[in-house]
């Protein structure tokens, strides 16, 4: 093989653009309904306007569309350039861009309309389900395919993440949509009863474990360390964090149906392997980091590694947060309230959207080989974010927390002490500083979107050659 | 066989798996392929942006 192929540069580019675009809509749509929440007029007394059904778009827009579409471009960058061979099966992965394109519009299209599935992150009706199905088997083709394509020997442990996303994410899919169709739009789930409430949740907490976790580590582990231009603090400890989270995560979905139907035991298992999932959610948070370790000033001058680095700070908080929120007697006052909303945000806000931009800030200039438009934007960008991520968070807790009191509050003769009306009145003021720390989230990704547009304004998309892996591999 | 004996067995083999993968990663055997490994993601860009050709991690200063 001679040295003068290129990368396949032509669908990460594809991915990345997206990925920025599906952000703005998923975004703005949450800001949307987070002012419906607290002005409900905002729905215009228009059905398909209605949190009901903009609430599963936003979900599905912002962890597959803007998620997914970071996934999948950082993953075809950094298996190209860890392995040093071009991505196999060109057509197939212009497919996975195309087909995942497809399915987003469908979820536009058909969530609006009120079809659901009415299964939390798995909402899309059996036809879209299918689609999906296909994508991603090619996606997986494509994956393995150029793994075993590779010109060294060893496989980088972002390859690992990105590998176990991939398989996990298919296996939850097809066991979670199983479903007898009745008509186009309208299916009923294979499960029955509790069965379906523990396989949507094995579905739902590994959907978290696997697509917002795992993958994203693959992203963590890659650009973390390139943009920081120090290897990985410990590659040991990302070997061994790889299998803990493998080996742990599984098992945590339970902690989604305590004090239901499901048996004790089973909530009990959910619990605890919740908390001991603790452990590799900080070794790997403590990998991240410390891979500072020696270039910490850089933090002062390069916004783009402190978004990283924040992102990295945002998942040790929600992976202790979310252990804690496990604990039976923790979620007894947690449980149905704000306080998930809150939790799950600090992981999608400050994990999950801040590494994501941080990857895209590096990943888009080098698709048309320019520089940064402009770093004050990125710091702008950063500040801006962060902000609303705080006011976010610290009024989903108040809210939340003052909800499970309020809900659980009873006078001297067993009678409830407040209405559910009285508690829905007292997140006014909480949701009303929700729906601004959204707003200053997307403002900070509108920022984003102008200055990488400035960026690669009127260049040319780079072909670049695939350099030789070094001997020693 | 019950199901539950299996059921407990099988909890100890993923125990020990995970258990031999830990030594397996902490022995000193693999400390040199662990240290080219972390080194991978920047085998594309032979040195040029970098005054450390061969950056060290916490492995390699052990």
């Amino acid at each position: 093989m001679t040295n003068t192929e290129t990368y396949n540069y032509k669908v990460v580019r594809q991915f990345s653009i997206m990925t920025i675009v599906w952000g703005l809509v998923g975004m703005s749509v949450g800001v949307l309904i987070a002012a419906q929440l607290a002005w409900p007029v905002l729905n215009f007394d228009i059905p398909w306007l209605t949190f009901g059904r903009l609430r599963p778009l936003h979900t599905n827009a912002v962890i597959f569309a803007f998620g997914g579409c970071s996934l999948f471009a950082c993953s075809y960058y950094v298996v190209q350039h860890t392995c040093h061979v071009k991505l196999a099966f060109p057509a197939l992965a212009a497919f996975t861009f195309w087909g995942w394109q497809a399915v987003i519009v469908l979820a536009a299209i058909t969530l609006p309309m009120g079809f659901t599935s009415s299964k939390e992150y798995a909402e899309l009706e059996w036809p879209i389900d299918i689609l999906i199905t296909l994508v991603w088997v090619s996606y997986a083709v494509v994956f393995f395919g150029t793994i075993m394509r590779r010109r060294v020997s060893h496989i980088y442990v972002a390859n690992w993440f990105f590998g176990a996303f991939i398989i996990t994410v298919a296996v939850l899919h097809v066991f979670n949509s199983a479903a007898i169709p009745v008509s186009m739009w309208k299916s009923y789930s294979a499960y029955a009863g509790v069965q379906d409430a523990m396989v949507q949740w094995w579905y739902g907490h590994n959907a978290v474990g696997f697509f917002l976790t795992a993958g994203f580590l693959g992203i963590m582990y890659y650009f973390v360390p390139k943009q920081a231009g120090r290897p990985v603090y410990s590659y040991r400890l990302s070997v061994v964090h790889f299998w803990a989270l493998i080996f742990t995560y599984i098992w945590a979905g339970p902690h989604h149906l305590h004090y239901t139907a499901l048996p004790d035991w089973a909530q009990s298992l959910g619990m605890i392997m919740s908390l001991i999932l603790l452990a590799p959610s900080w070794g790997g948070m403590i990998n991240g980091i410390m891979t500072l370790s020696g270039a910490w000033h850089k933090l002062r001058t390069d916004p783009v590694l402190r978004l990283l680095v924040v992102s990295i700070s945002f998942y040790g908080m929600s992976t202790f947060e979310g252990p804690m929120m496990a604990i039976k007697t923790v979620n007894a006052l947690s449980h149905y309230t704000d306080w998930t909303i809150g939790h799950v945000h600090s992981g999608a806000l400050g994990w999950v959207a801040l590494v994501t931009m941080g990857a895209m800030y590096y990943l888009i200039p080098r698709m048309y080989g320019r520089e940064l438009y402009s770093l004050k934007l990125v710091e702008m960008h950063f500040w801006s974010a962060t902000i609303g991520i705080v006011l976010y968070i610290a009024s989903m807790w108040v809210a939340g927390i003052m909800q499970g009191l309020m809900w659980r509050a009873i006078n001297e003769d067993g009678t409830l002490t407040y209405s559910f009306v009285e508690s829905v009145q007292a997140m006014h003021p909480y949701y009303i500083v929700r729906t601004f720390g959204g707003a200053f989230f997307l403002f900070g990704a509108i920022v984003m979107a102008y200055n990488l547009w400035r960026t690669i304004a009127n260049a040319t998309p780079v072909e670049v050659e695939i350099p030789a892996p070094a001997s020693a591999h | 066989m019950t199901f539950t004996l299996l059921q407990s067995l099988w909890s100890i083999v993923v125990l020990v798996t995970f258990l031999g993968i830990v030594f397996w990663a902490y022995s000193s055997k693999r400390k040199q392929a662990f240290d080219e490994a972390a080194n991978l993601p920047f085998d594309d860009e032979p040195s040029k942006d970098s005054d450390q050709p061969f950056p060290q991690n916490k492995d390699s200063s052990e």
